[in-house]
């Protein structure tokens, strides 16, 4: 009972900093509702027991990822026409489209998970995850290396050419 | 209301949310965030269907997700970065000449 409750508590809070992403004004708070919205989301996987993901979550997203985030808004401090003018002049089809979409997703995902029976087993552990990552899908934690090497490279490539042209 | 279609349907408003801010908002770094909250979204949807499923792939998408969201965060801020340098204008309209 308690779990369902904390549960809803914590998807209203993750669908109310969604909405205040769209509506801020400045980046930085923009970046703490995406924080507020992550952390909710995080408190939610460790209500459904998959706790690894749950620590991910925060390591990985708030810790690793926000905190650049936070960094490059505190770098680049321009106010300028997107600080004063919130939106672009497609705040109308977006908005048309944005409901559609939801309407079409919520509709087709309704319908179809409604007679799926919940599979009861042990939780979702470490030991679980590891095994099956580094036994089934070994490859592509490999070529998950890869890709974080050309990423660091592809950075430093960027920064490079920006360096030479100004 | 099943517990698992209120996290299928809260993923999908948080997919839908993001999408919505990625084209109506202004400047770069709030459409980079949007576009982060796309994923957060995604990995909601496949820990709702692990849920009832019971597949333990479902966690190794998760954690591939957030490796793509860590490399797209790397290599997106160098270049507002370089853009920003360019221009001193965050605002994308500003960077419209770029169009082909």
């Amino acid at each position: 009972m308690i779990e369902t409750i904390l549960l809803a508590f914590f998807a209203a809070m993750a669908l109310v900093s969604a909405t205040l992403m769209l509506v801020l004004r400045h980046p930085m708070r923009v970046a703490l509702a995406l924080i507020a919205t992550m952390l909710s989301l995080a408190a939610i996987y460790a209500l459904l027991d998959v706790h690894v993901i749950a620590v991910f979550q925060v390591l990985i997203y708030v810790g690793a990822v926000m905190v650049f985030m936070v960094y490059a808004i505190m770098l680049i401090d321009v106010r300028d026409s997107s600080f004063t003018q919130r939106y672009s002049r497609l705040i109308v089809p977006g908005s048309v489209g944005f409901v559609l979409l939801l309407a079409i997703l919520v509709h087709g995902f309704i319908g179809e998970f409604n007679e799926l029976p919940t599979a009861a087993g042990a939780p979702f552990g470490v030991k679980t995850f590891s095994t099956v990552f580094l036994n089934e899908y070994w490859l592509h934690f490999e070529l998950t290396s890869v890709l974080l090497v050309v990423a660091v490279v592809a950075a430093l490539a960027i920064l490079q050419v920006g360096r030479n042209r100004g | 209301m099943d517990k698992v279609q209120l996290l299928v349907a809260l993923a999908a408003a948080l997919f839908a949310l993001g999408l919505l801010g990625v084209i109506v908002r202004r400047n770069a770094l709030v459409m980079l965030m949007c576009m982060e909250l796309m994923l957060n979204g995604v990995n909601l949807s496949l820990v709702s269907f692990m849920q009832q499923t019971g597949e333990a792939s479902a966690a190794v998408l998760v954690f591939l997700i957030f490796v793509v969201a860590a490399a797209e965060i790397a290599i997106g801020i160098p270049i507002v970065l370089l853009l920003v340098r360019r221009k001193r204008v965050l605002d994308l309209d500003a960077y419209s000449d770029l169009k082909g």
